[in-house]
């Protein structure tokens, strides 16, 4: 049943991808002022929405593990960081990527680049952490406290700059009209795409975590015969 | 009165500790020193530049001095198991953190203060023309460092690579507070008065300070005990 939800979703994830690339590629214009270069967009976004679910889930399934001791909430937590995390770095370089053919630079320490570079760095430090610990049960404790350390400094690295310019353009889905009608579906629809991949890949890893216990016990069995 | 009499003790405890050794105080002073003499050499700053970023490299000097004296703090109770002797003590693990991060807040403080007209003399910058409020920002951000400081050197204490663990852990977390401290700093060294700008700066600070030290009491008995 798992196994075949897995499939399902990346199967549907990919097939909607494939159909917003011939979307995007083929049937929109051109930007008026940014060329050919704007289409990047429909990454750089879904990929961010992408991460902060992801990071979120993380955080609901550390609080999880700390309330509940279920390991399972656990792995949860330690798949969703690590697939929130590749998805943080996509959207970091397609932002560099557009950044260097907008702007002329890859990279400005701007607010919003800020907070996400140290966001990013913050997940990094929680990923490079785990295999630090040996034992499982500290392990998941200690990767727990840390992810809701981590979490509560995204909002206030977002906030606590907003209230200085930015290089990086204001919010564009929340403002009307900001965007051409056109662009909303495919938009959307990638953003839906990304998040199913993201929900498979971090089935897959919960999935290998599972296996990994499993081997693990029966290892210990096998040692206690 | 029980718990701030407890955390009472467990400060007193780590500061003659600390100063019957001077073990993390030297060591933490003596690299504040040798990274202030790197700058200069880094920068090679005029007066014109020293003002720009005085803020910038005052609290980067902080910072690698304050994780040397951070990481002590719980790594000093691992030989002879003194760490579970602490945490069996009939104290709540919050007073037991509170009483280490003061203990490591003074400490570093100290530093700091002894290290600001050092950073005068050698930098040419008058220092002390703000100085309440400097003293205020200095120990904002120090507050601030020393609590997430505490509480990741308790989670960091019993794993691999701790020295190199608790910077790498630290300093993301810790970025919203070095920032406002860094331009408040850089500000009042300026000889700005703290208004406007500034006090937005101060509100991310206390903001900050107040919000993870919530956070670290109410945690640090899932990491000291499980």
């Amino acid at each position: 049943m798992r196994e075949k939800a897995i499939y399902f979703m990346g199967t549907l994830g990919v097939l909607i991808l494939m159909r917003n690339l011939y979307v995007i590629l083929l049937q929109l214009g051109d930007e008026m002022q940014q060329g050919a270069i704007y289409r990047i967009f429909f990454f750089h976004l879904p990929a961010a929405t992408t991460a902060c679910i992801m990071f979120a889930i993380a955080l609901v399934a550390s609080a999880g593990f700390l309330i509940t001791r279920k390991f399972a909430f656990d792995t949860a937590a330690a798949a969703a960081t690590e697939v929130g995390f590749v998805f943080a770095t996509m959207n970091m370089v397609t932002g560099s990527i557009w950044a260097r053919n907008i702007w002329g630079i890859w990279w400005t320490w701007d607010a919003r680049l800020t907070s996400m570079f140290i966001l990013w760095l913050l997940y990094l430090g929680y990923l490079i952490m785990r295999p630090a610990i040996e034992e499982p049960t500290q392990r998941a404790t200690l990767s727990a406290v840390l992810s809701i350390f981590a979490f509560c400094d995204v909002p206030i690295v977002y906030y606590s700059i907003q209230w200085w310019r930015t290089q990086h353009p204001a919010p564009v889905l929340t403002t009307p009209g900001a965007m051409d009608p056109a662009l909303w579906p495919p938009l959307l629809l990638n953003m839906l795409a990304m998040l199913l991949i993201g929900l498979t890949l971090m089935m897959v890893r919960l999935r290998q975590e599972r296996v990994l216990r499993e081997i693990d016990s029966l290892r210990r069995y096998a040692h206690a015969i | 009165m029980q718990t701030l009499r407890s955390v009472f003790t467990v400060a007193h405890k780590d500061l003659r500790s600390e100063l019957r050794s001077k073990e993390a105080i030297n060591a933490s002073f003596s690299f504040a020193l040798v990274i202030l003499l790197i700058f200069s050499f880094a920068f090679d700053p005029t007066a014109e530049d020293t003002r720009r970023i005085a803020g910038g490299l005052l609290w980067v000097v902080f910072a690698f001095a304050g994780a040397l004296i951070l990481n002590r703090s719980f790594a000093r109770e691992v030989p002879n198991d003194c760490l579970d002797a602490l945490i069996a003590t009939p104290i709540p693990a919050y007073a037991l953190f509170l009483g280490k991060a003061i203990a490591s807040f003074l400490l570093l403080l100290a530093v700091e203060l002894v290290c600001l007209p050092i950073f005068g003399i050698f930098y040419n910058v008058r220092w002390a023309v703000q100085f309440l409020p400097l003293l205020l920002t200095l120990a904002l951000g120090t507050w601030a460092m020393t609590m997430i400081g505490t509480a990741f050197s308790a989670l960091t204490v019993n794993i691999r690579l701790r020295e190199l663990m608790l910077p790498v852990l630290l300093y993301p977390v810790l970025m919203p507070a070095l920032i406002g401290a860094i331009e408040l700093t850089t500000n009042l060294l300026n000889g700005e008065m703290l208004s406007g700008n500034n006090i937005t700066f101060l509100k991310l600070l206390i903001g900050f300070d107040i919000i993870y030290t919530a956070l670290s009491v109410a945690l640090i008995e899932t990491v000291l005990v499980g």
